[in-house]
């Protein structure tokens, strides 16, 4: 079925119904199934393309096309001097949806804030185990130990208390977990027995209405026409045709079964820019492949050992070869997308000759080391065995042997995390707030060592810089402190950064104001198609 | 006969608990933890991995989760997905419709071709036809799914756009479903078009899952006709002046059925195999992907239940294939 043969007869169906313009639908060939529709149940992005984004808002929302935070349903944020209080202002008057089971008898307000995190906080909360509850984002960003009490000021207000301050908590509310669900909907599903709907018919405030979903095939979605947003969204239905492989979804979009792509093959991008009847959108995204050394063990305890080693890596060759062009280099620890990163800092120069020496000037001889290469395949790294492999011939260069090992993946994270580990990991990160805390702190901080930190690197000069940063509100004193964080790292070089993906997004050319997000979301609240 | 049927019926249940066990153990010989898996690179707090672990029940002897699934399985329950939450039997019985409907069109497909083609290859053996027909048969079963899937797209719905890239439908019909079959369904949703609609999705994935047993059953049907044709009964039914297509299709078919059919039961396995490339290049939403998905995300309830599932399917078909053996030839349900 051609677009224009869809858009023709839905158009049909809608001026027999209303008598209205001709209904615009966009199709949008989404690249895997959803585990299911609450939010804050699930980690992964396509889960979140098709729930958090069309179905619900946020108290705050990412800017589409940036990491700004800005007001969503709560108007304002006021901050107390301690940086303890958060006091939200509800926005008034924002519907939910209605279903086949449930129509709203109110609008939103602070009980379904409430709610929306005290059921993934609270054990004895009655939706706490419901659809087997692992509330793995809540727990993973610590809001349990973050929380001191969330609090009902009025109807239209709500305060979270803190246990400690904590400046990336504004960025937190504008996670997908944070999706606000309908409390007086969950009491009805609760006292009909189906509490489980939440996660399969999802009422949110968001700018689509869900309509139905068929596993592994299609879901569909309808505008909600009391969108708190003037004048969005802007199509009146979304369809997400599910289609996992790259080429088929390559062939959809050519035949024009649908109008937006993700996740095209990087083989496939040259001859879709060359398409009249494709353009392609692109954008750094939000993430860092990187080969962690293990700073506790000796010889990569010594920061001139790693730096050697890093001179020695062409980073070049490995944006040809593993990204074939979707990638650029990396010299920071952080996305150039994000705030704060320092584009003053200096990478480390390819220059084997150099690394050579200052490996004999260390006293380094006749190194041999592993190399973990992951199973899986990732933006930030797409092919590890062929950049494991292209590693080990620029460190035989300069006299290095390395050995390269690979587990099954679960394994691979399991034992990469341990603080003996023995060798370098190759591995990377996809920002889930667009704050650099959710970097540097995630991924460099001492309480990360032995789980999350690779690098099992705790340098206190750092820790300390990142700490004062976490604590600190002003946005420009954190953009300071985070430049000189970058300065540090480089200089010890706990890592090999190599690379942040490009995300390319093949669109038709009749979509118009579709932004690539780059905390990698796919949101059509603000496309249209030209008529 | 009656007897004949009871005996197979009762080597079903010791298949059937072998197959629980065995559905049960394979997950777990898999290195890999779900929890951590689940937990990705972001990875978790020891407390927060033991608190799940208990959840799961991991903490439990083998043997302990063992009786505890066991158990549920004959009551029905074969657990919920760690991944979406559901159970497992809503999401199996959510997708099987369309690998039921995808894998009978392919097998309807295989046996009407390649049926008549092995009798004809037979028939002519050695001539031009024959040989033409096998090296076709030989290629087919040697072609990787995917490669030709993606062929098939890029001529037929790529360059000539007679045929839709993938799906089931045109995303235009929307109806409830009913039974599952998109061919039923559509047919009783009364939307114009719809019922062609899906006849079209069916064409490519059809001719993609039905190449191999196609080429199968041409191949076995040749040389089971080829050995019955030498047979004295057919030089006597010669002499006696009946018609080749009297004596071919009649005579010597009926006797060559028997292998012929066992292959097209051993077939059905295969199908599931094909079924999890056909489903993922034809975005066709049915279990071989789900499968798939789930042993990669080591979702233990979805893999040992889907497994057990579709064991017993295979079984079922292998107990009807057996049952039919007893119609065709008298001589194999007497020996029982």
């Amino acid at each position: 079925m051609k677009l224009r043969n869809l858009m023709a007869t839905a158009g049909v169906l809608a001026l027999v119904g209303t008598g209205a313009a001709m209904a615009q639908t966009l199709v949008y060939c989404s690249e895997g199934s959803p585990e299911g529709f609450d939010p804050a149940l699930y980690t992964a992005g396509t889960t979140f393309d098709a729930s958090s984004h069309p179905v619900y808002n946020r108290l705050m929302e990412f800017e589409t096309g940036t990491t700004n935070v800005v007001p969503g349903l709560a108007e304002s944020v006021e901050v107390s001097e301690d940086g303890l209080e958060y006091t939200f202002k509800l926005r008034e008057g924002v519907k939910f949806h209605a279903n086949d089971s449930f129509t709203p008898t109110r609008d939103f307000n602070a009980d379904d804030v409430i709610f929306t995190f005290e059921r993934q906080w609270k054990a004895d909360n009655p939706y706490n185990q419901v659809s087997g509850g692992t509330w793995e984002y809540f727990n993973g960003m610590s809001m349990p130990d973050l929380i001191k009490s969330i609090e009902k000021v009025d109807d239209t207000t709500v305060k979270f208390v803190l246990n400690r301050p904590e400046a990336p908590f504004i960025a937190n509310m504008a996670m997908d977990f944070a999706s606000i669900q309908s409390k007086e909907y969950a009491d009805a599903m609760l006292e009909a027995g189906t509490p489980e709907m939440l996660n399969q018919k999802p009422v949110g405030t968001g700018p689509f209405t869900f309509v139905a979903y068929q596993k592994d095939a299609v879901i569909r979605y309808a505008k909600n026409p009391d969108y708190w947003k003037e004048g969005l969204p802007k199509v009146d239905n979304l369809v997400f045709a599910i289609t996992p492989d790259a080429s088929v979804r390559y062939q959809k979009l050519k035949a024009g079964e649908c109008h937006v792509m993700p996740y095209p093959n990087p083989a496939d991008v040259q001859a879709m820019k060359d398409d009249p009847e494709i353009n392609v959108l692109q954008q750094e995204g939000l993430n860092v492949g990187y080969l962690a050394y293990n700073s506790q063990m000796p010889p990569f305890d010594n920061p001139k050992v790693r730096k050697a080693l890093n001179m020695a890596i062409d980073k070049q060759a490995i944006i040809d070869v593993v990204f074939q062009g979707s990638g650029q280099i990396a010299k920071n620890p952080i996305p150039p997308t994000m705030w704060s990163y320092n584009e003053a800092v200096e990478d480390d120069a390819y220059d084997p000759e150099a690394a050579k020496a200052m490996l004999a000037e260390e006293g380094v001889t006749d190194l041999s080391m592993k190399v973990w290469a992951m199973p899986v395949q990732r933006p930030y790294n797409p092919n590890a065995r062929r950049m494991a492999e292209l590693i080990q011939a620029d460190f035989a260069e300069i006299g290095v042997g390395v050995e390269i090992v690979s587990y099954e993946w679960g394994e691979y994270l399991e034992r990469s995390s341990a603080v003996d580990r023995d060798g370098a990991v190759l591995l990377g990160w996809t920002g889930d707030n667009g704050d650099p805390d959710n970097f540097l702190a995630v991924l460099l901080g001492c309480d990360g060592v032995g789980g999350s930190n690779r690098a099992q690197w705790c340098h206190q000069p750092f820790e300390d810089v990142i700490q004062k940063a976490k604590v600190t509100a002003d946005v420009a004193e954190r953009t300071a402190l985070y430049e000189e964080a970058q300065v540090i790292f480089k200089d010890q070089a706990p890592w090999a950064t190599i690379a942040h993906s490009v995300v390319f997004m093949p669109v038709r050319p009749e979509v118009e104001g579709y932004k690539v997000h780059p905390l990698g979301g796919h949101i059509f609240t603000e496309v249209g198609l030209a008529e | 006969m009656i007897r004949y049927l009871l005996a197979r019926l009762l080597t079903f249940l010791p298949t059937f608990l072998g197959v629980t066990l065995i559905s049960f153990a394979f997950i777990r010989v898999l290195p890999g933890d779900p929890i951590i898996v689940m937990a990705g690179e972001r990875g978790m707090t020891e407390e927060r991995y033991a608190e799940l672990y208990r959840q799961f029940g991991f903490d439990q002897p083998l043997v302990v989760q063992f009786w505890t699934y066991l158990t549920g399985v004959l009551q029905g329950d074969l657990g919920t997905s760690y991944v979406t939450k559901r159970p497992v039997w809503d999401e199996f019985f959510a997708l099987f419709p369309a690998t039921l409907e995808l894998s009978l069109c392919a097998i309807i497909f295989a046996i009407a071709v390649g049926l008549p083609a092995g009798v004809i290859a037979a028939v002519n053996r050695g001539k031009f036809f024959d040989r033409a027909l096998m090296s076709t048969a030989l290629v087919g079963y040697s072609m990787p799914i995917f490669w030709w899937a993606l062929l098939l797209i890029i001529i037929f719905s790529g360059n000539l756009g007679w045929t839709p890239v993938s799906g089931r439908i045109d995303l235009l019909y929307y109806f409830p479903q009913v039974t599952g079959f998109m061919l039923i369904d559509s047919a009783l949703s009364g939307q114009n078009g719809a019922f062609a609609s899906a006849v079209r999705h069916l064409i490519l994935p059809t001719i993609v899952l039905g190449t191999i047993p196609l080429a199968v059953i041409a191949r076995q049907t040749r040389s089971a006709m080829l050995e019955v044709l030498s047979e004295d009964y057919i030089r006597t039914a010669r002499a006696k002046g009946l018609s080749p297509l009297r004596v071919n299709g009649l005579h010597a078919l009926r006797n060559a059925m028997i292998p012929v059919i066992t292959v097209i039961g051993l077939s059905v396995g295969t199908l599931l195999a094909g079924a999890i490339l056909t489903e993922t290049i034809f975005s066709w939403p049915g279990i071989g992907k789900w499968m798939v998905d789930s042993i990669f995300r080591r979702d233990y309830p979805v893999v040992q239940g889907g497994l057990l599932l579709i064991a017993s399917m295979v079984m079922i078909v292998n107990l009807t294939v057996d049952i039919l053996y007893g119609f065709i030839n008298p001589k194999i349900r007497a020996r029982k």
